[in-house]
């Protein structure tokens, strides 16, 4: 009986690292066809823009087993320009300057939206007025509400309060990205319990001491989460920034990206690689560097959300 | 203690407040009511009533049948993408909880493009689609079919790694005890997905077609770059077409604040009922 048993274990065993080399097979092609687009991006970043479309999966404009040797590599010569599309990318865009923008929008915001709303949460949960309750629910409204339904008088408003600029947007994220914010964090304030905010006021702290030295470490799983949502929203976000923005100033990188496309009459292909590139490296370089937070921070993000 | 925090509103709440009221609350209040104005900016409005709400349907006297055409575009765009992403992300989501070699890895590619964003996203799928479409003298915005099928690919190829993470959470959460006491009872493969899994993952499902549907529905970014509205207005997502409407030609900035009301009624009326619809069928185990 035990015998047939462990048998059975064996055979079950077996078949399940069979059927799993099949699944890891057939996944490893998957995968590899899922990021094929970046590659032939970054392969095409080095072809002389007149290629691309001529050759956009190839490296030569000769094949290598029809026309021998020699010719496929004066064919390579000819369809490869190497970093051509990159000085061009560089003057076009003032890419650089850009990423400067992209980054320092993306850092204000996210931090001033943890400082702000982690305090205002704080005191939303803890005090229990009409106008308490009035804020959380617009929170929860604001949430709902399309861009659209806003972005015309919110650039306008944003032009007449002078925020048109890198430090002013973050003022605009702040309030557009309170809503979520504010939510998720009064979600986990309302976890944690009471008798340690009393143990503290009981050792003399004053309610701003209370929430700095320990609330506010206590919220870090969830001011991860937040930092990590905000900051892909802001960081990749197009249209607030183009309408907020005074573009001929300040540009982020996804409005270098489409500006590029309407700068000249015709789209240097050649150089939309090159930013293409570019604007990816960095992300991948960061999602490399913080996997493991931002796909817990997606999960704890859509659970609560 | 609820009244010594209480004398400190300017200190926690005041900032958010500012920044909410004149990132969120004025722009609100005061679009809606620039609906009914006719304006270029908003300090120079007029009430013209209702005026701007007819206008979206009839021009000079005449049917004008491109916000409707945006509207069903729209809807099968959402119903479509939501379709696709949630049954592929949940069937790779099944098949990476197996515990298979490489699942971590795999993992990490599926999410990466939903990282980056739909600007830089849609520029490497438009020269992607459009070096494939030449062989056959196309192009993405060829047909408002060609525009559609291209949104669904590249939306999907953005969204499909972000639900799966969401799925593969939610997968793990099973009880594993409730699945091998089915499958002790005789239930086979697809009678324990269909009568176990599936139920007990109603909360992450609702999740999911909630963020999709959403997503969908809000679809901006990706419509602007890959196919800009192409041919003819025929590809334009309702917030794309407001946009162009707003922007896009001197004295119809009004109608497009009304276009953009109904607009966030229906994303109100839709997110309420998908979420009244799926909340109902969770289960308790």
């Amino acid at each position: 009986m035990a015998k047939a048993k462990k048998q059975s274990e064996q055979v079950n065993a077996a078949r399940k690292a069979k059927h799993g080399g099949i699944l890891t097979a057939v996944f490893t092609v998957l995968s590899l066809a899922w990021i094929t687009p970046i590659f032939v991006v970054l392969l095409n970043s080095f072809k002389r823009k007149a290629y691309i479309f001529k050759y956009p999966f190839g490296i030569s404009s000769k094949s290598l087993f029809g026309d021998g040797f020699e010719k496929w590599q004066a064919g390579i010569e000819k369809v490869m320009v190497g970093l051509l599309n990159y000085k061009n990318a560089l003057e076009d865009t003032d890419f650089f300057n850009c990423f400067g923008t992209s980054l320092f929008i993306t850092v204000g915001s996210v931090a001033a939206i943890i400082l702000f709303c982690s305090m205002t949460a704080w005191y939303l949960t803890r005090v229990h007025t009409k106008i308490s309750k009035l804020i959380y629910t617009l929170c929860l409204f604001s949430m709902v509400v399309p861009f659209q339904m806003v972005m015309f008088t919110l650039s306008k408003f944003a032009n007449i309060l002078h925020l048109a600029t890198p430090w002013g947007i973050i003022v605009i994220y702040l309030g557009f990205g309170a809503g979520l914010a504010v939510f998720m964090f009064s979600g986990f304030i309302r976890s944690i319990s009471l008798e340690i905010e009393e143990a503290a006021v009981i050792d003399g702290c004053s309610p701003p001491q209370t929430f700095f030295r320990v609330i506010f470490p206590i919220l870090k799983p969830t001011t991860v989460t937040i930092a990590i949502l905000e900051a892909m929203w802001v960081w990749n976000d197009y249209l607030l920034p183009s309408l907020v923005l005074n573009v001929n100033k300040y540009r982020t990188i996804p409005i270098a990206v489409q500006y590029l496309k309407q700068s000249h009459g015709q789209l240097d292909w050649g150089a939309m690689m090159a930013v293409l590139v570019m604007a990816i490296i960095p992300i991948v370089a960061f999602y490399m560097a913080c996997q493991k937070y931002i796909i817990e921070g997606v999960v704890a993000g859509a659970v609560k959300g | 203690m609820e009244k010594s925090i209480k004398k400190y509103f300017p200190l926690f709440v005041l900032p958010t407040l500012i920044a909410f009221t004149i990132g969120f609350i004025v722009p609100f209040v005061y679009g809606v009511f620039l609906s009914f104005c006719k304006f270029t900016t908003v300090t120079d409005w007029t009430w013209v009533g209702l005026k701007n709400y007819t206008r979206i349907f009839y021009v000079n006297g005449e049917l004008d049948t491109t916000f409707l055409h945006s509207i069903w575009y729209t809807a099968l765009f959402t119903l479509v993408s939501m379709a696709v992403i949630n049954v592929v992300a949940f069937a790779i989501a099944m098949a990476l909880t197996k515990g298979i070699r490489g699942t971590t890895i795999f993992r990490t590619v599926f999410f990466m493009p939903n990282l980056i964003g739909g600007i830089v996203l849609s520029y490497i799928w438009l020269m992607i689609f459009n070096a494939v479409l030449q062989n056959f003298s196309k192009t993405i915005v060829s047909t408002q079919w060609y525009a559609f099928w291209g949104l669904i690919i590249v939306v999907c190829w953005q969204q499909i790694g972000y639900m799966m993470v969401i799925y593969i959470a939610g997968l793990q959460n099973v009880p594993g005890d409730l699945i091998e006491a089915a499958k002790i009872d005789g239930a086979s493969g697809s009678q324990r997905l269909r009568y176990v899994i599936i139920p007990m993952l109603m909360p992450t499902i609702s999740t999911c077609t909630f963020l999709t549907l959403t997503n969908g529905f809000k679809l901006f970014d990706q419509n602007l770059a890959l196919t800009g509205g192409n041919p003819g207005k025929l590809s334009e997502l309702l917030a794309l077409n407001i946009y162009n409407t707003m922007y896009g030609t001197t004295g119809w900035q009004g109608v497009g604040q009304a276009k953009a009301v109904i607009f966030s009624i229906m994303v109100a009326v839709i997110a309420l009922l998908q979420n009244k619809l799926t909340t109902s069928k969770e289960v308790q185990a």
